[in-house]
């Protein structure tokens, strides 16, 4: 079975589509047909630029509609997402730590290396959470530690190793020039040095993380844009049961 | 603008008072004191510049040198290589960069090094006052050009090159102040860089080379477009002095400068920062540089409903630690934001009092608002009206400064296009309804007069509590943003010196005199 898909402006398969974006040339008529023999190029029928500007002298700004042919077959795609649809509630989650692990889950997050937006941690672990879902310190099955903004990936370690954790989570907002690959990269690194990474379950989360991206660098989920901390909790509640096996 | 929230004078003034009791401890502890990058501010205010092949700023090799001595003052071994080595200042500085030891040099005669500091402090205090000279006479050449608020975007591109162009097209735009984001690494390097930069990450090093860089790109835009352009930078972190002593020399116009920010947010030692922030204020203030405060971070950790009133508590004493600074409320660019989560019923109505309390208890400093980012998402659609009830907030109630808020917020750091959609959303918002301030009263027993009157007694009572507790112990205790920083922990503790009785810093007294401290 294939199920081809289009974008879907007012017709079923009229492929429409809104683009906007800047030419570093300057604004008049041929900067606007630049603009939409670019969006031609791009496989866009009836390529018609609606808006255009002068962002400064050189530089002009367009926004544009087309139509395209291209198209993906719905039935072949695949996602792995680090949960399943059934996410656990706060309370349920803590039914289930209680009644199949008998212990307090230990967690330890931060934002590390230079990177200094807790935005991401603190949604998912601050008491307060985010957008009406309760971080994870609000659990009381979980004993978090928000650790913050630029911990060196060694302390995080350090730290984690300290409280006996079940779970480290790693938050990277600062994406510019790979930052975040590298960071992430060093951390799991540093874990198989010192012959650890078995012992925690290691999770990513930001904005520009997925559970793909996360699965290839070697860590066990990863969590991107629309993420709470139940999403969190429940792979981390799902992933220590498989692990005691009971 | 009328008074029209009813807001009771006794409780302000009570609150200020407050605030002066609380600083004044504080104050206490920080003219006993000295830091290795106010002695490294000092040097650069007298010209050490330069680094070592390795990159080591010149001004650190001296500190490095004398890290015995630095309660003495570091300026008088560094004059005294002046008068021994017969260098004039640039041969100084490339000495000690070639390896000079100037801690081994024996002391000149007094006079000597009295009067060759005096001479450096003249060639400084030149520079600077016709800075601020120039920037007054542009102002007022240009005078009404710049729009109210003042419209301030951020470029981050990390190649200070690339940022020329970025906000060249900003300025050209309608922009009113550039800030140049510093690199995230930087507030915790205890140097500053030297040179022209083109790596950084969310950011580009503050460097004085950088600044002559802007600087020299945003004068030709106010030639060609007829307005003052505000150049911003960070004098916060590590390096809080160094970072205002090379911002007064490059003519820099606005600094973000907060008393406590480095403490709270980046686990900087709170001794280290409170020493630090009062020399970089004092320079601030001599250069006529406007500071804005980081009370926008108390939000983005905190929930701005429940806790609206650590904003007004923090400007307080933003304010308190300002004028202990020589700086003049008009130079005061108190924070705040627009961070209320949007699904809240009436949350504008919040937003309103709070903006309009702010101004209202502050009327004479240019208040920093600073737009939603916790609750931007990914929906750049949605994004642009929260960005325009911002804007509508900033205008009807009259603030200073006014941070643009970009679209794609939650998602990179700003493209060209996402600057200009911000400024045209702005220009949009603020003069089609320029003049509604004027028009609306609010009702004397309603929600938003209701809601500013709450927040002030919270604050009253929070400001009681500090008083009770002190500063310090309170900022241990965790009262400040849930955030608990022991005295004798944080980044750059070994940075700290007592005085010697015998300390010597003819810039620090200069800025005395200057400032009437």
């Amino acid at each position: 079975m294939t199920q081809i898909v289009r974008p879907y402006g007012d017709t079923l398969n009229d492929g429409a589509v809104q683009l906007s974006f800047t030419l570093p040339v300057p604004f008049g008529p041929r900067g606007r047909e630049a603009a939409r023999l670019f969006v031609e190029r791009l496989g866009f029928r009836h390529a018609e630029i609606v808006h255009a500007a002068a962002l400064s002298e050189g530089f002009s700004f367009y926004v544009a509609y087309g139509r395209t042919e291209v198209s993906v077959d719905y039935d072949a795609i695949h996602v792995e997402e680090a949960t399943g649809e059934k996410l656990y509630s706060m309370n349920e989650a803590c039914d289930v730590i209680r009644a199949r692990l008998g212990r307090k889950v230990v967690v330890v997050g931060a934002c590390t290396g230079f990177d200094a937006h807790t935005v991401g941690i603190d949604a998912i672990m601050n008491m307060k959470g985010y957008n009406h879902h309760y971080g994870l310190e609000r659990y009381h099955e979980v004993e978090a530690h928000n650790l913050g903004a630029q911990v060196p990936n060694e302390k995080l370690i350090d730290y984690a190793v300290k409280v006996k954790a079940d779970a480290i989570l790693v938050s990277q907002i600062v994406t510019q020039k790979d930052i975040h690959i590298q960071n992430l990269t060093e951390l799991i690194e540093l874990l198989e040095a010192r012959s650890l990474r078995e012992r925690f379950i290691v999770c990513a989360g930001g904005t520009r993380i997925n559970n793909k991206l996360a699965l290839e660098l070697g860590y066990d989920a990863g969590f991107g844009q629309g993420t709470y901390a139940e999403h969190v909790a429940t792979f981390l509640i799902e992933r220590l049961i498989e692990k005691a096996g009971v | 603008m009328q008074m029209r929230l009813f807001l009771p004078p006794e409780r302000i003034a009570r609150a200020r008072e407050l605030a002066t009791r609380i600083v004044a401890p504080v104050l206490e502890f920080i003219e006993a004191h000295t830091t290795v990058t106010v002695e490294r501010a000092t040097l650069r205010l007298a010209g050490a510049d330069g680094a070592d092949p390795d990159g080591v700023p010149v001004p650190n090799l001296v500190v490095d040198q004398l890290r015995e001595r630095l309660d003495e003052g570091a300026l008088k071994f560094w004059v005294n290589a002046l008068v021994r080595t017969g260098e004039d200042v640039a041969g100084l500085n490339q000495q000690i960069a070639a390896g000079l030891r100037i801690d081994s040099l024996s002391l000149a005669d007094p006079a000597a090094i009295e009067e060759k500091a005096a001479e450096l402090v003249a060639t400084c205090a030149r520079r600077v006052k016709g800075n601020r000279a120039l920037r007054e006479e542009r102002l007022a050449r240009y005078a009404g050009k710049n729009h109210a608020p003042l419209l301030y975007v951020i470029v981050a591109t990390g190649n200070i090159h690339e940022d020329v162009k970025q906000a060249r097209a900003a300025a050209e735009q309608g922009a009113d102040v550039v800030a140049v984001i510093r690199t995230t690494a930087q507030s915790l390097l205890d140097y500053v860089p030297y040179g022209a930069t083109t790596e950084g990450f969310g950011g580009t090093y503050a460097t004085q080379e950088n600044f002559r860089i802007m600087r020299a790109a945003l004068d030709e835009v106010v030639e060609r477009q007829g307005r003052y352009i505000y150049l911003t930078n960070y004098a916060s972190g590590l390096c809080m002095p160094e970072i205002a002593a090379m911002g007064a020399l490059e003519r820099l116009d606005m600094m973000l400068n907060d008393s406590m920010y480095g403490i709270l947010f980046r686990d900087i030692n709170m001794y280290r920062t409170f020493v630090d922030q009062k020399f970089s204020r004092m320079i601030n203030a001599w250069a006529g540089v406007i500071i804005n405060t980081g009370e926008d971070n108390y939000l983005t950790t905190s929930d701005a409903v429940e806790k609206a009133y650590t904003v007004l508590a923090s400007q307080f004493l933003n304010e308190r630690f300002a004028f202990a600074a020589g700086l003049e409320p008009w130079q005061m660019g108190l924070g705040h934001a627009f961070e209320m989560d949007p699904s809240i019923k009436n949350g504008f109505l919040m937003e309103l009092a709070q903006a309009l309390m702010a101004r209202e208890i502050f009327p004479e400093a240019p208040l920093k608002y600073m737009p939603p980012t916790k609750f931007m998402t990914g929906d750049i659609f949605k994004g642009v009206v929260q960005n325009a009830l911002f804007n509508f907030v900033s205008q009807m109630t009259g603030q200073g400064i006014h941070l643009l808020g970009m679209l794609t917020e939650a998602i990179h750091t700003p493209f060209m296009q996402d600057r200009y959609l911000a400024l045209e959303n702005a220009k949009y918002v603020m003069n089609n309804m320029a003049d509604l301030g004027n028009e609306v009263e609010f009702k004397r027993d309603g929600a938003i007069v209701g809601r500013a009157h709450a927040v002030l007694e919270e604050t009253v009572a929070f400001l009681e509590k500090i008083e009770k507790t002190g500063l310090m112990p309170a900022i241990e205790e965790g009262l400040f943003a849930d955030i608990k920083r022991p005295r004798d922990m944080g980044k750059g503790l070994e940075g700290l010196r007592k005085k010697a009785d015998g300390y010597w810093n003819p810039f620090e007294t200069h800025l005395h005199r200057e400032l009437g401290l």
